[in-house]
């Protein structure tokens, strides 16, 4: 990033890079190519038949229509190919890979907040290992910005409301560029930081020295309890509300007969707008949260959700806890332990 | 068809006709109105221009020292504001499409002079608001407006702005309404559809968009205005609303917008090629009806816009083929354009070096539309300086040369005077030069990924944004120089002959100035467009 020469790449930093700069070098060939063949035949042109005198004719050309098929058929047959090969980039763009270790990041006015699963949170920073696929989650506190890593090649809109996602799988260590990429307002140029590549043990060595104050699922946990949910949403199904337990990636039947996954979105929505999916068979009494649990809360409440949810719900989310993890955070296992009768207490009709 | 017979002394025309401020202000004849136009258009330019001087002295260095970030963010909000509604929209269309459309078609005027008038007053109404927002400290969401910034988090003048912005939104519908009947309504016996020159079909494709694309984004802007005012939730998903719908409703106006910028500007250069090819254009009715192709197909690529939005996968591979659909007529422009000049006989006139230039500057501009258009590519390069550098160089390079070459073109049609020849040939070129500067540097800027509306930026990316920089000092200059000696033509220049260019349009064949009624006799039309003597002509005749 410091060499005083000139580029004209940034670096290839993501798995993806490569495939993304082969396409562009393909349509700077082309581009080139019809550019310079354009200017030729008009410099050539306007050379060769320039007007001699106030009496010069011209000759005059009867359209072809063979001329012109051919003119409109090469370039459609060459921009189809340029879509599949820019639609096939995008396709593995938009899905993340199923083992990929998801990160938690929250946009707002003008700062990126981030959340591992192990608990460690930064500003403005993001840690990760090399080679590994990472899937972020993106949302916002307040208007949209846009998370982008030039050298990873790839960006994502922040929405405030929904959740969106964005993979890379970096390639080389080092430190590179975190762009909001969305005018966001009168600090938008400000609300930049650093991606952090890094070895996997540096990595690791990195997650202990985070001082982390447990796992993002055991303080989703904890405002599980602190927030109340656990009076109405009892372990064995016998609340008021529906069991959480078991829920998460599954299908839930609502009202009127449809059926929605219980994805991240889906749990957002219903801590926040609970009235929005009525679960089949259930009573709409769930107060809104809004106000009462921040952006930040609602992920680990995610976290939580997921944590209780199908052991095997594509690997993906599964805070599958590392030796590192586990070491660092004591209390693990005789919370996890507690909780089943905790939630079972108060509930049982 | 006619030839005006010009009696001796200072004959009457459309110019010397009446005299006085209220006879310009209540005037209701289409070439008055294109002058008002144009001397309000020609302001907006130039305050739109202002503005991205500022820009660029500032972002010739990497830190903010110029102005603080909130200053920035409105100079780049006004400087889009200005010149894409204020400049670029009702450019050609206004100036040139009022004054030559009439003209063209053999008719005395828009089949509506009293609505003609009134689309002005409401321009400058819109106008008049939009300044006001900005003397009171204008307004910062972008000229995109995207919520919910524009409608809970701005502390700007977001409603007087918008509201500036509906007004003038009825000035466009209303001149598109003006142009679609007088294109069907008002021409001259035996101009059929298939004789109209390529300006008139360009106007009718743009005029299309207009009054169907122009309601849209008034509705959108009215809905804007309204949460910002009376948060009703729509945008807002704290309020309930969508984010991203606020998005779909402003490019399904906002990318056919562009096809208003461009498609007259085409039909300027298919006037000018076939002028000074002397000889009709190459493929007429393809290019007639790949006007119609742009303002169609153009309806059905908004979503290319929010490939990053969270849009669903699959329709940004929907949007991203139909975003390759539409750059199949304007290739095909392009290839008819560069075959008129085949075995013609050129004469690389000023008008014709700015209708060169377009085809240059459009090819490029078109070609990094094949960019952005591909998905994989354009996660990476959308919302960066590659965006900047293609939009501009479709509506600077394109739209603005063709404004030129165009205003070069009927320049003695319009005012009865030439310009000096020299001046004007240097000036396109340092327009050229100075264009390519400016902008081809952004392209790599853009790839390097450097995000656009970025105040403050990382020293790495200095050296381009210098290049760019010291670019925009030269255009600035070339936009100055047209300026100058146009304005010296009106008092000095040598007088106008009525067909300086021996150019074969209907409206060649009148006075330069014309009359107030454009044709002493109406013409009857009894030939297709581009009837120039070609050597076969000679051996026959």
């Amino acid at each position: 990033m410091d060499s005083k020469s000139i580029t004209f790449f940034p670096e290839q930093a993501s798995s993806i890079a490569g495939t993304v700069d082969n396409l562009y070098l393909f349509l700077v060939l082309i581009s080139a190519f019809f550019s310079l063949l354009i200017a030729g035949l008009i410099i050539y042109f306007a050379v060769k038949y320039r007007r001699r005198s106030d009496a010069d004719m011209p000759v005059p050309a009867h359209g072809g229509l063979l001329l012109e098929i051919t003119w409109s058929v090469i370039p459609l047959g060459i921009s189809m190919v340029i879509f599949a090969w820019g639609a096939s980039i995008f396709f593995t763009e938009s899905r993340p890979p199923a083992d990929s270790m998801e990160i938690w990041v929250t946009g707002k006015q003008w700062m990126w907040k981030v959340q591992h699963m192990e608990g460690q949170r930064e500003i403005n920073e993001l840690h990760i290992p090399v080679g590994r696929n990472i899937k972020l989650t993106l949302t916002s506190e307040d208007v949209i910005h846009d998370f982008y890593v030039p050298e990873f090649r790839t960006k994502a809109d922040v929405v405030p409301g929904r959740y969106t996602t964005e993979w890379f799988r970096p390639t080389k260590t080092g430190k590179y560029h975190i762009f909001c990429a969305e005018y966001c307002g009168t600090k938008h140029s400000g609300m930049v930081g650093a991606v952090y590549v890094m070895q996997p043990a540096d990595y690791a060595m990195w997650l202990t020295n985070g001082g982390a104050q447990g796992s993002m699922s055991q303080r989703g946990e904890a405002l599980f309890q602190q927030l109340g949910c656990v009076t109405c949403h009892q372990a064995d199904g016998h609340g008021r509300c529906p069991t959480l337990v078991g829920l998460f990636g599954k299908p839930v039947e609502i009202q009127h007969g449809q059926v929605v996954n219980a994805d991240a979105s889906y749990i957002r929505e219903s801590i926040l707008y609970p009235q929005a999916k009525i679960v089949a068979g259930y009573e709409p009494i769930m107060p809104t949260f809004q106000g009462q649990v921040t952006e930040e809360g609602v992920q680990q409440l995610v976290e939580y959700v997921k944590s209780i949810g199908p052991k095997d719900t594509t690997g993906a989310g599964a805070p599958t806890p590392s030796p590192l993890t586990t070491g660092s955070q004591p209390g693990t296992a005789q919370q996890r332990a507690t909780n089943p009768t905790a939630i079972t207490v108060p509930g049982k009709r | 068809m006619i030839t005006a017979t010009p009696t001796q002394h200072e004959p009457k025309n459309y110019i010397n006709s009446d005299y006085g401020i209220k006879s310009w202000l209540l005037t209701q004849d289409h070439k008055r109105i294109a002058i008002l136009y144009l001397i309000v258009v020609t302001a907006f330019f130039f305050l739109g221009g202002l503005f991205a001087v500022l820009i660029r002295i500032e972002l010739a260095t990497p830190a903010g020292d110029l102005v603080d970030s909130n200053v920035y963010n409105k100079l780049f909000t006004m400087h889009g504001i200005i010149m894409v509604f204020f400049f670029l929209i009702p450019s050609i269309p206004a100036i040139l499409g009022n004054f030559l459309i009439p003209l063209m078609i053999g008719a005395k005027d828009l089949a509506f002079p009293k609505i003609n008038l009134l689309s002005w007053y409401i321009y400058v109404a819109g106008g008049v608001f939009t300044l006001y927002a900005l003397m009171r400290g204008g307004v910062d969401t972008g000229w995109t407006f995207y919520t919910p910034f524009s409608t809970s988090y701005s502390n700007s003048y977001v409603i007087a702005t918008g509201l500036g912005i509906f007004i003038n939104g009825f000035s466009a519908i209303l001149t598109g309404l003006n142009f679609i009947v007088t294109i069907h309504r008002m021409r001259a016996p035996g101009m059929t559809w298939f004789r109209l020159p390529l300006f008139v079909w360009a106007h009718y494709a743009t005029s299309m968009i207009q009054v169907l694309g122009t309601p849209v984004i008034a509705v959108t802007l009215l809905l804007l205005i309204l949460e910002r005012g009376l948060h009703i939730g729509i945008f807002d998903p704290a309020l309930g609303g969508d984010p991203v719908l606020y998005q779909h409703l402003f490019w399904f106006y906002s990318h056919p917008a562009v096809y208003i910028m461009i498609l007259p500007a085409m039909g300027v250069v298919s006037e000018i090629i076939s002028c000074f090819c002397k000889k009709a254009p190459f493929g007429y009715s393809f290019i007639a009806f790949s006007s119609i192709a742009i303002a169609v197909f153009g309806f059905l690529v908004w979503g290319h816009h929010l490939f990053v939005s969270s849009q669903s996968v699959y329709a940004g591979m929907v949007f991203s083929m139909l975003s390759y659909l539409v750059a199949i007529p304007s290739a095909i422009k392009v290839f008819n354009w560069t075959s008129t000049m085949y075995k013609a006989s050129v004469e690389m006139s000023t008008p014709m070096l700015y209708a060169i230039g377009f085809i240059g500057l459009f090819t490029i501009g078109g070609l990094t539309g094949l960019f952005v258009a591909a998905l994989g590519i354009d996660v990476h390069v959308t919302d960066t300086y590659f965006v900047v550098a293609h939009f501009h160089y479709i509506m600077v390079g394109g739209a603005i040369m063709g404004f030129l070459g165009g205003i070069h073109f009927w320049w003695p049609k319009i005012t009865g005077r030439m310009y000096a020849d020299t001046w004007s040939k240097l000036s396109a070129i340092i327009i050229f030069v100075g264009f390519n500067l400016t902008f081809f540097p952004q392209f790599i800027l853009g790839y390097l990924g450097m995000p656009r509306r970025y105040h403050v930026y990382p020293p790495e990316f200095q050296v381009f944004n210098v290049l760019s920089s010291a670019g925009a000092s030269i255009l600035g200059f070339g936009y100055l120089l047209p300026f100058c000696y146009l304005l010296y033509s009106l008092k000095f220049g040598p007088k106008a002959p009525a067909n300086p260019w021996g150019a074969v349009g209907l409206e060649w064949q009148t006075s330069s100035p014309p009359i107030s009624e454009n044709f002493e006799v109406t013409p009857v039309v009894t030939q297709d467009a581009y009837q120039y003597s070609t050597r076969e002509e000679v051996k026959v005749g």
